[in-house]
């Protein structure tokens, strides 16, 4: 049994790291020393993770008697039934996200005292990290909606600063900037939910004796609410759409996933981290912590919503990743369609269970609901990191991130191609790697709950496929393209970039090692270990590949994993013949299919739609526009009217000084006169 | 005809009007200061009238010191009205409180 400071420690090693490597490290340690900053940073992390290993172990041994347990302490009142508690809530979704979120934390730490070294911001990179990392684990394990949002905030505020790194190239600036407008703007609407949930329930939460933001029993209290009149269905389903608008500002679903690939100008650890375990899943960890209010029968649109964007998502910017030739673009246009599955998961379930006709079907599908989204997101954090930091260990040796660049490289880095390799596959869905297994769950409640959503996910089946393997071809097959010897970290030093000629190798081990751990993980996660995976620890059932084979049943059911295979194979075939084999022309494509070709490549238009309709046309011109005419006419009128006004007036009174105290007195006098003729009038009336 | 109280204070009203008058409408500075004298002295008679005619029996000085105090403080303000009209003639050669309307706004 954990004991609830252990709990807390979680959160609090990192902080710590954040709080020495920030206050003491950066001020007072030099240069040469920077490299304690990262040793700090990855003891503490390793620390989380043993703690996080222990949670797991503890919920996982002693189950339903003592979890979920909570772990509440009082913060502070306002008024009279509104109460304030910060608390933990453990139990097996927080338990796997916070193992989830500092096994790949330590990997990326490692790695990048690699990838970082030499960087003039070493130390302030590894005060970021741990609280990024702290941040996210605060999301995890957070009980109550209001601590969430504390923490949920400081998640953008560190991808801010991360994806801003090097504040000093334009572009990461731009970026950083965007990413923390577009998810603020997004956080508008969770913010809308919070006022709702508690102007909505706060009342019932109070009779029942519960506090309103308590995420365990905000279900409960939802439901006691909507019975009790106090809530109609309408403001319910603008509540669940309102915490949607988060999660999808934070996981880049359409059409806020516009600052998911520029946040790629951050390092590449960064991305990682952002990418597998920490801001774009809190979004889909939002919506499963909230889950069972989606699986209500009043939350049937808000779900359909949520699996219709999540689809939507999926497929839309699978079409983009098809075409990018940064390869960190293809990983990050590859994650928002993995999100875009995860919510579709999550969203499919949540519909079949408010659609449910059978109380214990629905029951059913609420306790498997959230597992089959979440396993998504835990197999994915895996391969997802380790493509990432495979991606910069690529950029390591070519400096340079474009694939058109790159080509032969398995020849020099056998390691990074192995990982690639074994990470796109995953990613793709093949047998027997994590990414089949939670893909597998996916397709098969989207078939079982919304059989249009699930021809959604089929499209984008094929082109994870086709995608990932085009940036595998092109990466590490053929013949090496030159690379950009501009790009390299080292050219910069010899002072004769133009001149330096990149000679591919392989990363040093303390890269290699991270994602040769990753790797067995993402080959691994999807797998029963002993007794215990993933997906039944959370609630899930298989739907296993071989049950075709041995019970010769090719119903639905058993066909649907199958199918799936089939499709991600002819995807890894399509890109091996235009990439690799080279059967069909790269250019006769780009030639036939130019325009769709450009539209994907220029990402739908949607920057140019963001920034020059909807920021310049519609805000600066039409809504700014007319704030700006009532500023300048109505309010600046007012003020400026004021003044004339007593400008004017005082004009006048200024005649009367004529600073002559003769004159003064003359009007003292015959004040005083007056004075007198009205009191003794006064006395005599 | 007996004299009593109201004809001091109609005297007192009268040398008060005078002087306000004077000091109203006075040119000189000079006469200003003199002016302001008699307005002075008119609330002499007046503080000094009251003391002798309200509390008749006992002797009783209050308005006489009151007189004195005055006087005393009336002395001072002349001796300061004369060094500013001695600085307005430096300044302005003149002493023609018309002209000197620098405190205008």
């Amino acid at each position: 049994m954990i004991p609830d400071s252990a709990v807390w420690l979680i959160i609090f090693l990192p902080v710590m790291a954040f709080l020495l490597n920030g206050l003491i490290m950066r001020p007072l340690a030099k240069e040469k020393h920077a490299r304690y900053s990262g040793y700090i940073t990855i003891a503490c992390i390793a620390g989380s993770l043993g703690l996080s290993i222990w949670t797991v172990a503890s919920v996982a041994s002693e189950g339903t008697q003592e979890f979920p347990k909570q772990i509440n302490t009082h913060w502070l009142s306002i008024g009279q039934n509104f109460d304030v508690e910060i608390g933990l809530l453990v139990d097996k979704l927080s338990a796997i996200m916070v193992l989830v979120v500092s096994i790949c934390s330590l990997m990326i730490q490692i790695y990048s005292q690699g990838y970082m070294k030499g960087d003039h911001g070493y130390m302030r990179f590894f005060t970021w990290m741990p609280l990024f990392t702290a941040a996210m684990l605060g999301v995890a394990l957070s009980g109550n909606l209001l601590f969430t949002f504390v923490c949920w905030e400081l998640v953008g505020l560190c991808s801010y600063l991360l994806i801003g790194f090097w504040y000093h190239r334009p572009s990461a600036a731009t970026a950083a900037k965007k990413a923390f407008i577009v998810t603020r703007l997004a956080d508008i609407g969770l913010v809308l939910a919070l006022v709702g949930i508690y102007h909505g329930m706060n009342d019932t939460a109070v009779s029942m004796g519960y506090n309103v933001f308590n995420i365990q029993h905000l279900p409960e209290v939802a439901h006691a609410a909507i019975i009790g009149g106090f809530l109609t269905t309408g403001a319910f389903t603008w509540i669940l759409l309102g915490i949607f608008a988060g999660a999808a500002g934070k996981s880049g679903q359409f059409p806020l996933h516009v600052w998911l690939p520029d946040a790629m100008e951050g390092p590449t650890p960064v991305s990682a981290l952002i990418h597998s375990s920490t801001m774009v899943c809190a979004g889909v960890y939002l919506i499963a912590r909230v889950f069972p209010l989606f699986a209500m029968p009043d939350g049937e649109t808000a779900a359909l919503v949520v699996a219709g964007i999540g689809g939507f998502t999926a497929i839309f910017s699978a079409t983009m990743g098809m075409v990018m030739y940064d390869i960190k673009r293809v990983l990050a246009y590859s994650t928002v369609s993995q999100l875009g599955y995860m919510m579709l998961g999550l969203g499919t379930v949540a519909y079949g269970a408010a659609n449910a006709h059978d109380p214990a079907e629905a029951a059913h599908l609420m306790e498997i609901g959230f597992a089959i989204g979440m396993f998504h997101l835990f197999t994915h954090a895996f391969f997802k990191s380790m493509l990432f930091l495979a991606s910069g260990s690529v950029n390591h040796a070519t400096g340079t991130f474009d694939m058109r660049l790159m080509g032969g490289l398995r020849r020099h880095q056998p390691w990074t191609f192995a990982v690639f390799l074994v990470g796109s596959l995953a990613l793709a869905g093949i047998w027997p790697l994590a990414g089949f297994w939670s893909k597998d769950g996916i397709l098969f409640y989207a078939w079982e709950n919304t059989p249009w959503f699930f021809w959604f996910a089929m499209i984008t089946v094929f082109m994870t496929a086709f995608y990932m393997f085009r940036a595998v071809f092109m990466t590490f097959y053929g013949e090496f393209r030159g690379g950009d010897p501009l790009g390299l970290p080292h050219s910069e030093k010899a002072g004769e970039g133009a001149h330096h000629e990149v000679h591919p190798h392989e990363s040093p081990a303390v890269m290699v090692w991270p994602m040769v751990v990753l790797c067995v993980l993402a080959i691994g996660s999807g797998w029963t270990v002993g007794s215990l995976s993933a997906v039944e620890f959370l609630g899930g059932e298989w739907h296993g590949f071989f049950a075709p084979f041995t019970q010769f049943e090719f119903d639905a059911e058993h066909a649907l994993p199958l199918l799936g295979l089939i499709v991600a194979l002819s995807g890894i075939f399509t890109a091996y013949t235009i990439y690799s084999a080279q059967w069909i022309s790269n250019e006769a494509i780009g030639r036939l299919f130019k325009p769709v070709r450009t539209l994907w490549y220029r990402k739908y238009y949607i920057d140019e739609l963001y920034e020059d309709v909807l920021v310049r046309g519609v805000l600066m011109k039409g809504v700014f526009g007319a704030l700006a005419w009532f500023d300048t006419i109505v309010v600046d009128g007012i003020v400026n009217g004021a003044a004339a006004l007593g400008r004017s007036f005082g004009g006048l009174a200024r005649k009367l000084e004529t600073g002559r105290l003769q004159e003064y007195g003359i009007a003292m006098g015959f004040g005083l006169v007056v004075i007198m003729a009205v009191i003794l009038i006064g006395f005599h009336w | 005809m007996d004299v009593g109280l109201n004809h001091y204070l109609v005297l007192s009203a009268i040398l008060f009007s005078i002087g306000l008058f004077g000091a109203l409408s006075k040119r000189n500075a000079i006469g200003v200061l003199m002016c302001i004298e008699i307005m002075l002295n008119a609330v002499n008679i007046a503080v000094v009238a009251f003391s002798r005619y309200l509390v008749p029996d006992k002797v009783v000085l209050t308005g006489h010191v009151f007189a004195l105090f005055v006087i005393v403080v009336a002395a001072a303000e002349a001796a300061v009205g004369l060094a500013i009209v001695i600085a307005l003639y430096k300044n302005r050669e003149t002493v023609d409180v018309q002209e000197a309307d620098s405190m205008k706004g």
